[in-house]
């Protein structure tokens, strides 16, 4: 893809971290991405919100190129992603570059996707190891401290499908950041979960946000966006219909669209809550009316570590 | 296990079901494996000190091991090496080499492997000399193709081209059938393509490619006997029919072969038991090397 208007300049000290203009991308002529506008700064833990199809997976792997945009730009870090600007005339860059430019993004996707014919260390030290080119020995006294960090100090040697999903997912993250990233991408981290697995999950993706990683989060997990995010994106139809912090946006949306979309997902909440007691927006008072008597509640679901103990790190 | 004083069921002792058709069965099998045995005893024919004499004959010998043998491994090594080379060809990007591996497959599976093999020995017919250098200027060196044309290395040759055929297609359905996750994490941590196929997808195509791959040995193993047509002497078959017709004796020296392809393929079949639990490692249940890992690591830490 090229063009002839020029890229705008960009000055990479103290600016956002991600900034994406304009983003547009079409899958065989429907159009996913509506011109998507985004910047998240360095430690910002933002949550991409949306029904199903409004494009918000689609936008969060065109950060890390792995779908190609159509239209617009994506910087991470003062890098324009998959492009090179040569005098206002953008160039592809090759497979190798596009590569490297991965190496400081870590992502965590719906279905874990752990290499299943390595064992939870191997999983943990094939990037270092291959891409970075860590010795050994630094690779697996790093993998084994990951592995604590998320609770799984016990399982190096064992191979994904001896785990449970929420134990994957664990390991998925550590494997992401035996990189050392930037930035934290997660499409969906908890949807493949059984409901008692997710509260291990979103416990360490919170003590990764504490400890001041930069993240983007597409999930339906409203009491993770509450308490976790700095910013809230709702998406709908391939734009960005409203976005602020969580309690303006989840807890006194301005939009109808929004305002739809949250009723739907606490219908949804509250049948799940009776029948299993897994709390998150159900407890939220949404009025389309009053602002100023709304409780906000510490939400529960995240703060007990799941079935095999996955607490955040004390030490 | 039951308590004589409590009301509730305890241990069943049922009747099992009654197999009358097992019995039937075993009845008639063993009545013909004994005639079967009787007539291997009584015919003469068969000549059984015979058959294990013409098993032990030199030329037998050296046309197992090197027809047979380094036939069958030099032809699937050509064959899985320029299969997968292949498969992955027909799964690039690039159309030029997708159509050159599309056409390598049509050619080479539509060619029967007899009349391939006679072709390859035709070679020094068609073109005396093999010169290596720049294409239209000075030949660096060059090979006599006549000396060759009736050689092993030709035979081999014409046998795995042929079996690279069969083989790239079975590595193709072995990397179609590794999710695409798979690539997508490994792209997510910076793999190049290339390092991605060679760590994540191939091993894990390996699971799906080894059992068609036993398949595909095994039955080199037997095409190897096609090797005479080539014409390549120094080949089991052959050498025992020679025997066989020069002697006047055909079945021992026909049962003499097949008993020697038996054995073969026999510790191919476990060999390749072997190499399906290694590519299995992480689908089943742990192998013995990755609980030995586990406790290695559970000891140190």
């Amino acid at each position: 893809m090229t063009t002839t208007a020029s890229t705008p300049a960009y000055d990479k000290s103290g600016e956002p971290l991600v900034r994406a203009v304009n983003v547009t991308k079409a899958f065989h002529g429907n159009q996913v991405l509506k011109g998507i506008d985004l910047s998240v700064n360095r430690g910002q833990v933002v949550v991409l919100l949306g029904p199903s199809g409004s494009g918000k997976t689609t936008f969060l792997r065109c950060i890390n190129q792995l779908e190609t945009i159509d239209g617009g730009r994506i910087w991470v870090d003062g890098d324009l992603m998959g492009y090179v600007d040569k005098g206002g005339t953008l160039h592809r860059l090759t497979d190798k570059a596009i590569a490297a430019q991965r190496r400081d993004i870590g992502m965590c996707f719906q279905r874990f996707n752990l290499f299943p014919h390595k064992t939870v260390l191997q999983n943990v030290m094939e990037a270092p190891t291959q891409v970075k080119g860590v010795s050994k020995d630094q690779a697996r006294s790093r993998g084994l401290e990951l592995l604590e960090r998320v609770g799984l100090k016990d399982k190096p040697a064992a191979y994904p499908a001896q785990l449970s999903g929420g134990q994957q997912q664990r390991v998925a993250i550590a494997r992401a950041l035996a990189m050392d990233p930037k930035l934290m991408l997660f499409d969906e981290p908890t949807s493949a979960l059984d409901p008692e697995l997710v509260g291990e999950v979103l416990a360490v993706m919170k003590e990764l946000a504490q400890s001041g990683m930069t993240m983007i989060v597409v999930t339906h997990e409203m009491g993770f966006a509450r308490e976790v995010a700095d910013e809230v994106v709702f998406m709908d139809g391939g734009v960005v219909v409203e976005q602020g912090p969580p309690d303006e946006v989840i807890v006194n949306p301005k939009q109808q669209r929004t305002k739809n979309f949250l009723r739907r997902m606490r219908q949804e909440e509250e049948q799940l809550a009776a029948a299993t007691g897994h709390l998150a927006l159900a407890d939220i008072p949404l009025d389309d009316t009053t602002d100023d008597d709304v409780t906000v509640d510490p939400t529960r679901a995240i703060d007990d570590g799941g079935p095999d103990g996955a607490v955040p790190p004390t030490s | 296990m039951t308590t004589e004083t409590s009301d509730r069921p305890g241990a069943i002792h049922a009747r099992p079901v009654r197999h009358p058709g097992r019995w039937l069965a075993i009845v008639v099998i063993v009545v013909l494996v004994a005639m079967m045995i009787s007539s291997l005893v009584t015919n003469p024919v068969w000549n059984f000190p015979r058959v294990f004499k013409v098993m032990n004959f030199n030329p037998v010998l050296n046309g197992l091991f090197k027809g047979t043998l380094i036939g069958t491994v030099g032809a699937m090594v050509i064959g899985v090496v320029l299969g997968v080379i292949m498969a992955v060809m027909r799964l690039s990007g690039n159309p030029v080499l997708r159509g050159v591996a599309f056409a390598y497959v049509w050619f080479f599976r539509s060619m029967p492997r007899y009349v391939l093999l006679i072709f390859c020995g035709s070679l020094g017919v068609l073109y005396a000399k093999l010169e290596i250098g720049i294409p239209f200027g000075p030949a660096f060196t060059s090979i006599d193709m006549n000396a060759l044309s009736s050689s092993l290395a030709i035979g081999i040759l014409g046998l795995g081209l042929s079996e690279a055929a069969y083989m790239a297609e079975i590595a193709r359905a072995g990397i179609l059938s590794v999710d695409k996750g798979q690539s997508e994490a490994a792209q997510a941590l910076g793999m190049g393509p290339g390092k991605a196929m060679m760590r994540i997808i191939l091993p894990q195509a390996m699971r799906v490619i080894v059992p068609p791959t036993g398949n595909e040995t095994i039955s080199m193993v037997k095409d190897t006997s096609l090797l005479s047509a080539v014409p390549i002497t120094a080949e089991l078959f052959y050498q025992a029919q020679t025997i066989g017709n020069r002697d006047f004796q055909i079945v021992p020296s026909l049962v003499a072969a097949s008993l020697w392809y038996i054995i073969v393929c026999s510790i191919l079949m476990v060999g390749q038991s072997y190499l399906e639990r290694y590519f299995g490692r992480g689908f089943g249940t742990p192998s013995k090397k990755a609980k030995q890992e586990l406790t290695k690591v559970a000891a140190d830490h």
